[in-house]
């Protein structure tokens, strides 16, 4: 059993981040375990979701976002379903991936390039295109075989294009993630600031 | 019939490996005299990748759909695609419960969201706009080899406070329009349990667990068939069938279909132009149709807080 000395690393400044980016309070939560009861990943989480729920409470920032879990978390909403004080969980755990990949910590490193391989593609061409997200996941992560074994079939029933599909608005899309990214780095900045001073 | 003028927005999925979904549905929407309308150059909603990351690029990037709705003048829109529903509906909702995440979310859009489309999965917009009376209408034949066990996924009904349709643990809206058709349904425990997801190229072996549980729980209550709402879940249970059963010493065999791919088989539409030959587990002779013989029409089932109202 880990033993966490709350007196010196409870950071109260994470469950207020944690509290406002999720618009949920983590101190209703009374540890029922309704969440990690159903929820169908605790057998592949290193912290099962409702100890992630303590965790938040006794602030323990480091632990938190360096868990595998909030990255195996598949947002099915079964916890949020069936949390008897209406904690929205999964959103809350989605808010820690939030948190988690804006500060680069992933401890799921392929499952945190398969999402930028889906990303990059979407601003590239305003829709995903699968084909061009397996070989940017390929690429990035030197999986080279992911999957080859579905080829055959993929490629007899002619389920994947070869040319992505662009749309006339991408410009418009290409905005979206540019205007969002000037946001999240003038946001960084100013808080470095404040660091800085305070 | 205003309650029928929804727009359709496909998703990227549809237009790639999900694409039989979408011929499906655009036969049955013919069949029951609904017009499709799609959004003139619709975007990709941000699926799961997008609100993994950013809650804020994940609102913009659903949003600018829903002003595409906004400007075709019509009250709402359905989407196939639970991931797709989800993504629109969430953007939505949050929207609308939070000013400073409305303004925020309209600061990256070049045309801001009034916040006026009604969103739905399109199997909630056929049960509940069109209606299992009107889905029975053009019911021509009868497919006497099918036992389905309708598979939901995770999303299409949950979370309640988002999604408001069906029941979240125990849903009855595909089994209706099954049975609508005239079509056998099992009943089943695993009717949402997740099949993995997204995780199918990053974590291969959470798949492989979860789907194998789906797919024997729907055996064991004997169906032969499973029907599916979702390109991701269909991809799961159908193309990595093969990858669950190597992984996981089965040698599971069960056919995947569509539900407007069963509703469409009923109204005379061929497996040809339902796109059923797209699917890799062959369904044989589960998709011979026969005859209508006419049985006892067995009531809709409720759910439980429908059945709570009329008692």
């Amino acid at each position: 059993m880990r033993v966490i000395n709350l007196s010196t690393t409870s950071d109260a400044s994470f469950i207020e981040q944690v509290k406002k980016e999720s618009g949920q309070d983590p101190a209703e939560c009374y540890q029922c375990g309704n969440c990690t009861a159903g929820c169908p990943y605790t057998e592949f989480f290193d912290y099962p979701v409702s100890m992630i729920m303590r965790l938040i409470q006794a602030g323990q920032k480091d632990t938190v976002l360096n868990s595998k879990a909030i990255w195996l978390c598949a947002t099915c909403e079964t916890c949020t379903t069936r949390c008897p004080c209406e904690v929205d969980v999964a959103h809350v755990m989605d808010t820690l991936r939030n948190i988690a990949y804006r500060e680069g910590r992933y401890t799921e490193k392929d499952i945190k390039t398969f999402y930028e391989a889906f990303l990059t593609s979407l601003k590239n061409n305003g829709r995903i295109y699968e084909l061009g997200i397996l070989m940017g996941y390929k690429a990035k992560t030197l999986h080279l075989l992911a999957d080859a074994d579905l080829g055959p079939n993929v490629l007899v029933k002619r389920l994947i294009h070869f040319q992505p599909n662009k749309i006339e608005g991408r410009d418009e899309v290409q905005r979206i993630f540019k205007r969002f990214a000037e946001k999240r780095d003038n946001e960084k900045r100013d808080n470095q600031k404040r660091d800085h001073h305070g | 019939m205003a309650d029928k003028d929804y727009a359709y927005y496909p998703g990227c999925s549809l237009e790639g490996t999900g694409s039989a979904y979408d011929a499906s549905i655009r036969l049955v929407m013919q069949a029951l005299g609904v017009e499709v309308k799609e959004p003139h150059d619709w975007s990709c909603c941000g699926s799961t990748p997008a609100h993994a990351v950013d809650h804020l690029l994940a609102g913009a990037l659903a949003a600018r759909n829903l002003v595409l709705v906004q400007k075709m003048g019509l009250k709402g829109v359905s989407a196939p695609c639970p991931s797709c529903f989800s993504a629109l509906k969430t953007a939505h909702y949050r929207m609308a419960k939070s000013k400073a995440f409305k303004d925020e979310v309209n600061e990256l859009l070049d045309v801001p969201y009034e916040g006026t489309v009604d969103v739905r999965s399109t199997l909630q917009f056929i049960y509940e706009n069109i209606g299992v009376e009107e889905v029975a209408r053009p019911v021509k034949l009868a497919l006497p080899n099918m036992k389905v066990a309708p598979y939901y996924g995770c999303i299409l009904n949950r979370p309640p406070e988002i999604a408001q349709f069906d029941d979240p643990e125990n849903p009855v809206s595909m089994d209706n329009l099954i049975s609508a058709v005239g079509v056998e349904v099992v009943d089943y425990a695993f009717k949402m349990e997740c099949c993995g997801a997204a995780f199918g190229v990053p974590r291969k072996d959470m798949v492989n667990k979860l789907t194998h549980k789906v797919l024997s729980m729907a055996i064991e209550a004997g169906a032969n068939c499973i029907a599916v709402a979702c390109p991701l879940c269909q991809q799961n249970l159908d193309l990595r069938q093969a990858q669950v059963n190597a992984a996981m010493g089965s040698s599971f065999n069960i056919p995947v279909l569509y539900f407007s791919q069963i509703m469409g088989l009923t109204y005379g539409f061929t497996p040809k132009e339902l796109g059923i030959d797209k699917g890799v587990v062959d369904p044989g002779n589960l998709i011979e149709t026969g005859p209508i013989v006419p049985k006892e029409v067995e009531k809709p089932k409720k759910t439980k807080a429908a059945a709570k109202e009329a008692s």
